[in-house]
């Protein structure tokens, strides 16, 4: 169903000791992309040549005795809203159609330095507005386990993409599970660091205050080391942190015996969770306890209003950040008598109906005499988010639950209530209004042998205990990793 | 700069009162942009300085420029403004000329907030409620029809200017005469200059005001006020207030309401007219800029900021007045500081040099231009030559204007152009030649025939071919004839 899965890691052992030229690696993952993305469709563009000349450079470096980097000849997707030089950036959007960034985003400089090689840009829900990628301009992406379903959203295409064996690893942007919840559903691991880790320098920005960059793998490992690859200060981020990442990798062995686990009970009591998809998170909680873990139950009240308090902010952030598609500067632009109809001509032509409906209920939200009741009243439950998962945090080191309710669901399914697609992201977006760092491990299969996410949530900078957490469940994952 | 009443006011003339509050635009004269490294410069060939943050381009982010936050609060400073953390909001609206479609700037926390500008011919203090940091758009010309978007055949988008840190400076509702307005202005323009927060220059858009303009009786509560913007000079700012406040008097006295609008001076027509209605007002949805954390400067920044606080523009003027033993309010100190001459006058008036014929110097024959190469010492030595005789006003004019291109002696130069010919030995030997040659005249003048001393004056000039100096021929005749 999918390709065998070997781990990031393991391919850039074998490039860097030369054992295995990272040509041969490229040329693997884009004939298993030959293979399968005509029904997948994981992609936007695939960067074949460029893929091809990096590995080159890669091969080279290693003949001459250099270390290429971590993750050197590793393939990664980049979701279709990270800025490539040159190379078309289009958000799934047609607003942005023709448009080619001057210049990089700092996550892709950091991952050439790392000696990853990009080899496509992934599909994804307009302006990462949505959670099935139904929402692409593009057309869906589909989920490798099953064709039929969705592969989650909006990173759907880089959780595919990785699912698919296309590429070793991905990188997606996470604004309220758009990272964790494609990875649950197509079975890979997906991370959301810490608000300000990541630098979103170069990402196209949705809702800025929850928008983070983080990686998806096929091992807690891999998402690991392409968190420590990209994570780290960016002067030209001013929201970036200035604290110095430590090694979270060496932290993996370190095993869970003693740590505490509070089991959010909102979470695993919210609106629309299957009974199988609890029954695995069950059983992987009992698994961290059988690894020595502390495990309790914990309340953390205010994250039933999180969904609430989310679909304000990030309607009313989205509203301004897409103004800027007007057709005056670049992208698409449909000509009128006058500006104020080019305006509309050119918005309503390149915008899809669910990024329509986030700039008006944003637009609606940030309304003189609205501010108050809207805006204002979702920054004041953010910040009661806040305090709750910081009296949590005072009695345990991490929190879990679900990432999503169900497993992937069939195309069109949600498509016809926009509410019962926003339930999607109940589990994940506390983190997202927080600022907190998540991850989603899958954890065996639902009822539909689809697969199940477990997530792991932890306090601000707490990135190496989450990994410690995820890297056992992941150990004690039924048939272990390569189960899919 | 001084400011002559020429036109009577509205509010003496009629018995209402006019009520002004102004919002200065200025920009800051930064090295590079607000938000991004792109250079902050006037007059460069359209769109060549800009690069994908001031640009707005996807993806990219501000990072805010540390000179632009250090130059806003030494003005905050300067006009005795607490100065505080603030934090930028986003102002959002639809135009061509900005990037993104919302304007970076500091809405409900500005950074300066509750100072004060004396005015200072009248001693009047103005309140200033903010002066806050935002980032300029960039500059749109509409060609063809009116040079309005709206009729406009197309228009072109210069997005240099977009990202220019701007202050906009926001007064209380204290000033009560167009000519409050304009010695508000130009006293506020002297201490954006003294503190080199900007090059405050109208005619190239760096210093741009707005009026809120009122009218009621006095003790009455505040009219409804009208915005007027497009105020590009001191003039039309003075102009516009006059004309907006007798079209208000003249509505209210027929017995008609004024409508809260913002309006639009017309320079040609002398006249205001509605630009848009309260109704038509944009929402501009303000709401925290997510992408810049809260500015929050430190004391020691704070402090750092006072220490390099020079000697403020109404400190100057009463350093020079008392130097030269004039009043504060004198043109020519006021015109003195404004130019940043007062320094110089200072110095040579302490080298020496007569302080009634500096200030001359400083207000005639240095304003306009500047001072070049000029030095205190050596305008104190030109002044003590004309003292002396040596020059004429008109002699020590040309010898200043070589002064100031060249730096170079007044001895020398007024040498070099043949002046130095009628030294003190050679005016007395002609005067004395002129006394002998004119005995008769001579012994009524000192008898106390006072009128024959232009008969002596007019003599000399001849004998000297007009390189004498009259006042100095007039004091060495009284000598002589021991008045």
């Amino acid at each position: 169903m999918t390709a065998p899965a070997q781990s990031a890691l393991d391919i850039a052992a074998e490039v860097r000791s030369g054992e295995r030229p990272a040509g041969d690696v490229v040329d693997e993952h884009l004939a298993a992309i030959e293979a399968r993305e005509h029904e997948i469709h994981a992609f936007n563009l695939v960067l074949a040549d460029q893929a091809r000349e990096a590995a080159v450079a890669i091969d080279r470096r290693v003949a001459a005795g250099e270390d290429p980097g971590p993750l050197a000849g590793v393939p990664v997707a980049l979701k279709d809203n990270i800025c490539t030089e040159g190379i078309p950036t289009t958000c799934s959007s047609r607003i942005l159609e023709g448009w080619r960034p001057p210049y990089a985003a700092t996550v892709v400089e950091r991952l050439a330095e790392a000696g990853a090689i990009v080899i496509g840009k992934t599909n994804l829900d307009e302006f990462a507005m949505g959670s099935s990628t139904e929402n692409s301009a593009f057309g869906p992406t589909r989920n490798p386990h099953d064709t039929t379903r969705v592969p989650g959203g909006s990173s759907g295409g880089s959780a595919a993409a990785v699912a698919a064996g296309f590429a070793g690893l991905a990188l997606g942007s996470d604004t309220g599970g758009s990272i964790r919840q494609p990875a649950a559903l197509c079975g890979v691991v997906g991370m959301k660091p810490t608000y300000g880790r990541v630098s979103r320098y170069g990402l196209v920005a949705f809702a800025s205050s929850l928008d983070q960059i983080g990686p998806l793998s096929r091992s807690v490992a891999d998402a690991a080391a392409l968190y420590e690859a990209i994570a780290g200060h960016d002067p030209r981020d001013t929201t970036s942190i200035p604290e110095r990442v430590g090694d979270v990798s060496a932290a993996l062995a370190e095993g869970v015996a003693g740590l505490r686990v509070g089991v959010v009970t909102e979470l695993c009591e919210a609106e629309g969770i299957q009974a199988d998809v609890l029954a695995r998170v069950r059983q992987a909680i009992d698994a961290l306890e059988h690894a020595g873990a502390k495990v309790e139950d914990v309340s953390v009240p205010a994250v039933v209003y999180g969904l609430t308090a989310y679909y304000l902010i990030n309607p009313a952030e989205a509203s301004s950040n897409l103004a800027r598609y007007d057709g005056v500067r670049y992208g698409l632009r449909v000509d009128a008598p006058t500006t104020g109809e080019m305006y509309d001509r050119t918005r309503t032509a390149g915008f899809g109906a669910e990024v329509e409906r986030r700039i008006m209920l944003g637009t609606y939200a940030l309304s003189a005499g609205y501010y108050d009741a809207f805006y204002g009243k979702a920054q004041r439950v953010r910040t009661l988010i806040i305090r709750d998962l910081d009296a949590a945090y005072e009695r345990f080191d991490v929190l879990v639950g679900p990432t999503a309710p169900s497993t992937a669901f069939p195309f069109g399914a949600k498509t016809a209530d926009p509410l019962t697609m926003y339930l999607n992201d109940v589990c994940t977006i506390p983190s997202n209004l927080s600022g907190h760092p998540a991850i989603s491990v899958p954890f065996g299969a639902g009822d539909d042998g689809l697969p199940v996410g477990v997530q792991v949530m932890a306090p601000a900078l707490g990135e190496a205990t989450m990994f410690r957490a995820a890297a056992a469940i992941e150990a004690a994952a039924p048939g272990g990793r390569d189960d899919a | 700069m001084t400011v002559s009443s020429t036109t009577p006011s509205a509010s003496t003339s009629t018995g209402w009162e006019t009520v002004i509050g102004l919002e200065v635009h200025t920009e800051l004269a930064t090295r590079t942009k607000l938000f991004c490294g792109c250079p902050n410069r006037f007059g460069d060939e359209p769109n060549t300085n800009v690069c994908p943050v001031c640009l707005g381009l996807p993806g990219s982010l501000p990072v805010l420029n540390e000179q632009a936050v250090t130059l806003a609060m030494r003005l905050g400073r300067a006009l005795r403004c607490e100065v505080r953390r603030s934090i930028f909001a986003r102002k959002n609206y639809f135009y061509p000329d900005m990037p993104k479609n919302y304007q970076i700037s500091q809405y409900d926390l500005p950074i300066n907030v509750e100072g004060a500008l004396e005015l200072p011919h009248s001693g009047a203090i103005v309140g200033i409620e903010r002066a806050h940091i935002e980032e300029d758009t960039g500059k749109s010309t509409h060609v063809g029809g009116g040079g309005r978007i709206h009729d406009a055949g197309y228009s072109l988008v210069d997005y240099n200017r977009a990202g220019v840190p701007l202050l906009e400076i926001v007064s209380k509702p204290d000033l009560r005469s167009s000519d409050d307005a304009r010695a508000y202005v130009s006293e506020l323009r002297a201490i954006l200059l003294a503190t080199d927060a900007s090059d405050a220059k109208m005619e190239e858009g760096s210093l741009r005001v707005d009026a809120n303009v009122s009218v009621r009786r006095p003790g009455d509560p505040f009219g409804t006020r009208c915005e007027i913007k497009n105020l590009n000079s001191l003039r039309s700012l003075g102009r516009a207030i006059e004309y907006e406040a007798r079209r208000q008097i003249e509505l209210i006295e027929s017995g008609e309401v004024v409508r809260l609008e913002t309006r639009h001076w017309n320079e040609d027509e002398g006249r205001t007219g509605t630009l848009r209605t309260k109704e038509e007002a944009e929402d501009y949805r303000y709401f925290p800029e997510p992408d810049l954390v809260p500015l929050d400067p430190d004391d020691r920044w704070i402090a750092r900021v006072e220490a390099e606080l020079p000697v403020l523009p109404a400190g100057r003027r009463t350093a020079l007045a008392a130097a030269a033993g004039v009043a504060p309010d004198a043109p020519a100190v006021a015109i003195a500081v404004e130019r940043g001459l007062d320094g110089l006058a200072v110095a040579a008036i302490a080298a020496g040099g007569d302080p009634a014929r500096v200030l001359t110097h400083v207000e005639h024959n240095l304003a306009v231009e500047g001072a070049g190469g000029l030095d205190p010492a050596g305008l104190a030595a030109l002044v003590s030559m004309e003292t002396a005789g040596e020059l004429t006003a008109t002699q020590a004019k040309d010898v200043l204007a070589e002064m100031v291109a060249t730096g170079g002696d007044p001895a020398a130069i007024a040498k070099a152009k043949g002046y130095e010919a009628m030294g003190a030995d050679d005016l007395a030997a002609a005067v004395d030649q002129v006394i002998a040659a004119n005995a008769d005249q001579w012994t009524r003048f000192v008898e106390g025939e006072g009128k024959l001393m232009g008969f002596f004056v007019g003599e000399v000039m001849r004998a000297t071919k007009g390189q004498a100096d009259g006042r100095a021929v007039t004091a060495l005749l009284r000598q002589r004839a021991g008045a």
